[in-house]
């Protein structure tokens, strides 16, 4: 079983009021809550403002559901580098007398995993995964590469914490560039600031910094150390709850790791280079009840409007 | 050392060329060694020479020539003499 982080005080009592509030629903599992219409509607409104904030960009709809066929996953060196953070799906293929003790134990609550098989699926990671081998399908890039919005899909990352802004299961609101690489990652770096206005314009009082991914053991030390060094990831963080700030967003310049991976090439035959960006959505809605207060009808007329008008 | 470093990057660093044309003060980096192989090759040199890396020292700059290589493994096999 993953290790449990437990929450700081602040943290705790944050989810407390959450829960009194009908915002979040508690499950009994830490980091998978049920949301309640308020907090919804928050959420589906920041995901349609960012739709709005990139259409001049005149990206390309895709949407997937939050499962990733599992050799797109073994393609992707997720398992290299996120090993502790994944999660495979498992299903029954047994006969019947398998399915009856399957049923006894599982009624006692023991374990019953020797009868589940692992299935051509996995949860999804990353809402930007599934775009790759999509796109890579398609042969050669078109010439100026291409830019997707991928939506705000759920994902899952295997982290059980009492810290209400880090959630097992949550929407990843992400865009993603792909083509050469001078446009590739001059996009990320002009989005970080587009988003950083976008969050201080919502009252966030929000900044960014270099930052590095969650690399599993000591390889991944080396793997972050040189992705720091490198400028391949920021982060925009703010306050919500707990001794540090929360990154609720994050720029990710990948060169040629998922394009290699995946076969996406240039239109004159060159590896392309990747970019994604991705807004957590639920950590942006718990960041702005944090701020403005649990009441959304009651936040600042300049907030709302930015929120509930549509452009 | 340099030629059994040199012959561990030609299995692990999956470079874009061959490792018998650069010099040790060339950067790995620039011939194509990713940051994963980079991971790969530092296991492998663990492994044969008998050395762990400190966390100070996992990181880009370590690894990036067949010098700076064996410069480090040098530190840490007097460190372990």
């Amino acid at each position: 079983m993953a290790e449990y982080r437990p929450a700081a005080p602040d943290q705790e009592a944050f989810l407390e009021e959450l829960v009194a509030a009908r915002l979040l629903v508690r499950t009994g599992v830490p980091g998978v809550y049920g949301r309640g219409g308020a907090f919804e509607d928050v959420r589906l409104r920041f995901d349609d403002l960012v739709a709005r904030l990139a259409a001049p960009d005149g990206p390309e709809v895709l949407r997937f559901p939050p499962l990733l066929p599992r050799r797109q996953l073994e393609s992707s060196g997720y398992l290299k580098s996120f090993p502790h953070l994944a999660g495979s799906i498992f299903a029954f293929e047994g006969d019947e007398a398998q399915a009856l003790a399957q049923e006894e134990r599982a009624a006692r609550h023991e374990d019953w995993s020797e009868y589940q098989s692992q299935s051509d699926l996995v949860l999804t990671p990353a809402a930007c995964y599934p775009v790759y081998p999509a796109v890579g399908a398609r042969g050669p890039l078109p010439a100026g590469g291409v830019t997707v919005d991928a939506g705000g899909a759920y994902v899952f990352r295997h982290e059980p914490s009492g810290d209400p802004a880090r959630l097992q299961m949550f929407h990843q609101r992400e865009l993603v560039r792909i083509g050469e690489p001078e446009t590739v990652e001059a996009w990320r770096d002009a989005w970080r600031d587009r988003a950083l206005d976008l969050l201080r314009g919502l009252g966030l009082d929000a900044d960014f910094d270099v930052a590095t991914d969650p690399f599993f053991g000591r390889s991944g030390r080396m793997l972050a150390a040189s992705q720091r060094q490198q400028a391949l990831k920021f982060e925009i963080q703010v306050q919500i709850a707990g001794p540090e700030p929360t990154a609720v967003a994050s720029f990710n310049y990948h060169q040629d790791h998922f394009a290699a991976a995946h076969g996406i090439t240039l239109a004159d035959g060159g590896v392309a280079h990747t970019a994604c960006l991705g807004f957590g959505e639920e950590r942006i809605v718990l960041a702005l009840l944090r701020t403005h207060g649990l009441d959304p009808a009651g936040w600042p007329e300049d907030v709302r409007s930015r929120l509930w008008t549509s452009a | 050392m340099t030629d059994e470093i040199r012959q561990i990057i030609s299995e692990h660093g999956r470079l874009a060329v061959d490792v018998a044309s650069l010099s040790d003060d060339a950067d790995l980096y620039q011939a194509g060694m990713t940051s994963h192989a980079s991971v790969g090759l530092m296991l492998a040199l663990e492994d044969a020479f008998e050395v762990e890396f400190p966390d100070a020292m996992l990181k880009r700059s370590v690894f990036e020539s067949i010098a700076a290589i064996a410069e480090a493994l040098e530190t840490l096999q007097k460190q372990a003499a």
